[in-house]
């Protein structure tokens, strides 16, 4: 009898010598946003399950298909958490797409991406090999960093079968406050506080209100509430779920919706449809029928690159250009993991 | 194969686009450039190159790839690892006229920087801000952020604060072929592969950094420490696993075993007890409000676990002193014999007590005393080897032990090294840890940035070959028999 995790190598290991493209799909909930073109459809929810979880060393080892929300009840049961508050557009969101995706919520900028809390991971590369790269443990600098390059990079370099990540534990407390500011204004405040030591843990600008939520010990968060004033929004969980999950009022849009990761101080894109801001600045969202071109120069001119989330023209580019020095090295990485290009095709971009 | 070229030839190409007194190869100007921070290895430079401009970076490396001449980069040379150790036929780029500071941006909380500036110099310009970078590795003041991009560095913050992978924002970087690259963006992310992740870490291997944007992070308001004695190794370790599991990430947790401690305290006068097994410095940052509430949480911890002794610093004056020791311990190690080797493997918490009980009994075996330092909070044990090179074959046993202790951390599922990199030292190390078709992986990685295999070559990835002729049960022996053979 055939494990799960044999049965996907079996099947990469047959596009491989066939040539036939692949497209990796876990639970199948962010297809709205990124979809690769291929008749075939390798499902990696059979392989499921934690592989390790020991809460005190803060790591944790859990197989691709694992859902997302298993692992988070896992963790919600010790008091600990996915520092990175990933997405999951669904109840199906499975941990290997959720890194693969390199998606990340509200609490990004104060405690790091998907990709910061990745340790390891365990992948079959296009020749249908079965890689291990990175570990269990916190400081690890043998070999290249190949595991974290596996974040956003929408398994086109491999298989995700296992992932090592840092844990957190939760913030005992948590507060959310609101001020009435205009976008220049609120923009410097939270590039401000994320100079200053505040307990801040996800900031919002949405339509003339700035938010922040804090996060730590109680008398830490009063503390840093005395200081900061502003008026106590009674439903802060609800309104950062909703962030994080983009289901909020402001994200319901007929426009194609851009998302514009930028210099957290450049100042108002100039964007006509700024839906929302967070990530302290450094995260934009536009709904907007502008061209593709304005809206990701407007985005290099802010030290960054756009997005298509949703919407927009089938044809149009949903990632930026690359450099062409950078586009070559692309290429050639792509051939490393997958020498005859059967994985996602056509993502993370053309290059 | 065309004929080598000699030093000259190399030299007066070189002098064409590099200002009078750039180029060096007579031995004695070159000698400085032999070894780094891990003076075991020694290999004088063919030629050595000292450019001031990203222009002549890729001045030299252009010339370098046209004429099949390996290049090795080199920061501060302060790395544990041989990383920078020259190459016999190649050019070694210093990196140590690139000093300046070009910008910070207090707003953005960023500062542009160029490799050669040192780690804690980036600190000092940005303090009139109230801002800091965060990784501090034990070598702050000397080493190079060039340096520490290449190896990953991390220090005694980083189970709190992170690694340097953790704290950059972008690099510009120059291939092999003599091309500028820029990695990374202004903002949180960038488009494309995520090539930070790739060229922190990456050991000089891939490209030559000419120009890195870290973080900046408001400086703590505050910060306080624990020192805490046991009288045994295992429930030192069980006391930092409770701290943890009880919701707390301290900003330091230090852990260093009785002969550690007593060298360090012999040393230093720090007023460790000099009873204990093992003596743990928990440190808490942040505003007032949260150290104290953080300090009061990790004394009951560590009184529950069973320390035999708590003290807090009352004081700046006192939390220095409690850290003096640590710092202080390699040095004070050093001090109780001629040489001492430092290892960096990482372990799961869970087996430290185990680790640490089997590293004193191959001590034994080997008859060499070892003195540990723990970066307990992520699991980064640095056993300290003492021996005397002059006597015959110790230095031979002491690698051995040493290769050892790597695989033993191996075993336990950790890995071979946790910030030093593994350079020279640990490449046969290498073959235990991954197997060949993931060390075929690197190669492959390697050679999408550098198909030559011109940079840096026989560090960091063993060759398959190099693995297969030392045998996975025999690969602890570091000393090699044949250098001269090519290991990439």
């Amino acid at each position: 009898m055939q494990t799960p995790l044999e049965s996907l190598i079996d099947q990469v290991r047959a596009a491989h010598a066939a040539g036939t493209p692949l497209r990796l799909q876990g639970g199948d909930s962010k297809s709205f946003w990124v979809c690769a073109q291929a008749e075939r459809t390798l499902d990696i929810r059979p392989y499921q399950g934690v592989v390790d979880y020991e809460p005190s060393e803060l790591v944790l080892t859990v197989r691709a298909g694992t859902p997302l929300s298993e692992v988070e009840a896992l963790l919600e049961a010790q008091g600990q958490m996915l520092a990175f508050e990933p997405p999951h557009y669904g109840p199906h969101a499975t941990l290997g797409g959720t890194i693969a995706c390199g998606l990340s919520g509200p609490r990004r900028a104060a405690a790091g991406s998907a990709r910061d809390f990745v340790l390891g991971v365990r992948l079959i590369d296009g020749l249908g090999r079965d890689l291990s790269f990175g570990g269990q443990v916190i400081k690890n600098v043998a070999g290249f960093d190949l595991s974290r390059l596996m974040a956003g990079a929408f398994g086109s370099l491999g298989v995700i079968t296992e992932v090592s990540l840092k844990v957190l534990p939760k913030p005992p407390f948590e507060l959310t406050l609101e001020w009435v500011l205009q976008e220049a204004a609120a923009l410097e405040r939270m590039n401000q506080w994320g100079g200053q030591p505040l307990p801040v843990s996800a900031t919002s600008f949405h339509n003339g209100r700035l938010r922040a939520r804090l996060s730590g010990a109680e008398v830490a968060v009063r503390a840093a509430q005395a200081r900061l004033g502003g008026e106590v929004v009674a439903d802060g969980a609800a309104w950062w779920n909703a962030l994080r999950e983009q289901s909020a009022a402001c994200f319901q849009t007929d426009k194609p919706l851009w998302r514009l990761a930028v210099k957290s101080s450049a100042p108002p894109l100039g964007l006509s449809g700024a839906v929302l801001t967070e990530w302290g600045g450094a995260l934009r969202w536009v709904a907007t029928d502008h061209a593709a071109s304005q809206v990701q120069k407007a985005a290099r001119d802010a030290g960054g690159h756009a997005l298509l989330l949703r919407g927009g023209h089938p044809a149009a580019p949903r990632f930026g250009g690359l450099d062409p020095i950078l586009a070559q090295i692309h290429r050639r990485l792509k051939h490393a993991f997958d020498p005859k290009g059967i994985f996602n095709p056509g993502l993370p971009g053309n290059f | 194969m065309t004929a080598p070229l000699s030093q000259a030839e190399i030299a007066s190409a070189l002098s064409r686009w590099l200002p009078p007194g750039s180029v060096l190869t007579d031995p004695e100007d070159v000698r400085p450039f032999e070894t780094d921070g891990l003076s075991a290895y020694r290999q004088l430079p063919y030629v050595v190159a000292l450019p001031r401009t990203e222009a002549e970076v890729q001045a030299v490396l252009r010339y370098c790839h046209e004429a099949h001449i390996p290049v090795v980069a080199r920061g501060s040379g302060t790395g544990l690892s041989g990383g920078a150790l020259p190459h016999k036929d190649g050019v070694l780029l210093s990196l140590s006229r690139f000093m300046r500071i070009l910008e910070i941006d207090p707003l953005a909380r960023v500062a542009r920087v160029q490799p050669g500036v040192r780690n804690l110099a980036i600190s000092e310009a940005v303090a009139p801000y109230g801002l800091y970078y965060a990784p501090d590795p034990s070598s702050q003041i000397a080493c190079s952020i060039g340096g520490n991009v290449a190896e990953n560095s991390g220090g005694v913050h980083c189970l709190k604060y992170g690694l340097t992978v953790h704290n950059l924002v972008k690099v510009r970087a120059v291939t092999m072929a003599g091309e500028v690259v820029e990695l990374g963006c202004d903002a949180l992310d960038a488009a494309g592969y995520d090539f930070m992740a790739l060229i922190t870490g990456s050991e000089g291997l891939l490209a030559v950094v000419t120009e890195v944007t870290v973080k900046l992070l408001p400086k703590p308001q505050t910060a306080k420490a624990i020192l805490a004695a046991f009288d045994d190794v295992t429930r030192a370790g069980n006391a930092v696993a409770n701290i943890i599991a009880a919701g707390i990430i301290p900003a330091g947790l230090e852990m260093m075993d009785g002969p550690a401690t007593r060298a360090a305290e012999a040393f230093v006068h720090a007023d460790y007890p000099l009873s204990a097994e093992a003596v743990l410095i928990c440190e808490s940052d942040g505003t007032p409000e949260e150290v104290a509430d953080e300090m009061a949480r990790m004394q009951a911890i560590l009184q529950s676990s069973g320390a035999i002794e708590i003290r807090y610093s009352q004081d700046e004056a006192q939390r220095l002193k409690f850290w003096a020791g640590r710092k202080a311990a390699f040095p004070a190690v050093g001090r109780l014999s001629p040489d001492y080797y430092c290892i960096d493997g990482t372990i799961p918490r869970r087996s430290l007590g185990s680790v640490l009980k089997r590293i004193y009994e191959m001590g034994r075996e080997y008859g060499l005393e070892v003195a540990n330092v723990f970066h307990a909070g992520d699991g980064n044990l640095h056993p300290l080897i003492l021996f005397d090179a002059a006597k015959p074959g110790e230095f031979e046993r002491t690698e051995a032990f040493a290769g050892q202790i790597l695989e033993l951390c191996v075993e336990v599922g950790g890995t071979i090294t946790g910030e030093h990199g593994v350079g020279v030292e640990k490449i046969n190390q290498m073959c235990v840890q991954f197997t060949p078709d993931e060390l075929s992986m690197f190669h492959a990685v390697k050679a999408a940035f550098d198909p030559e295999g011109l940079l840096n070559p026989g560090k960091a990835v063993p060759t398959l070959h190099r693995c297969a002729e030392m045998g996975r049960m025999h690969v602890h022996h570091n000393a090699l028999s044949h250098p001269e053979l090519p290991r990439f």
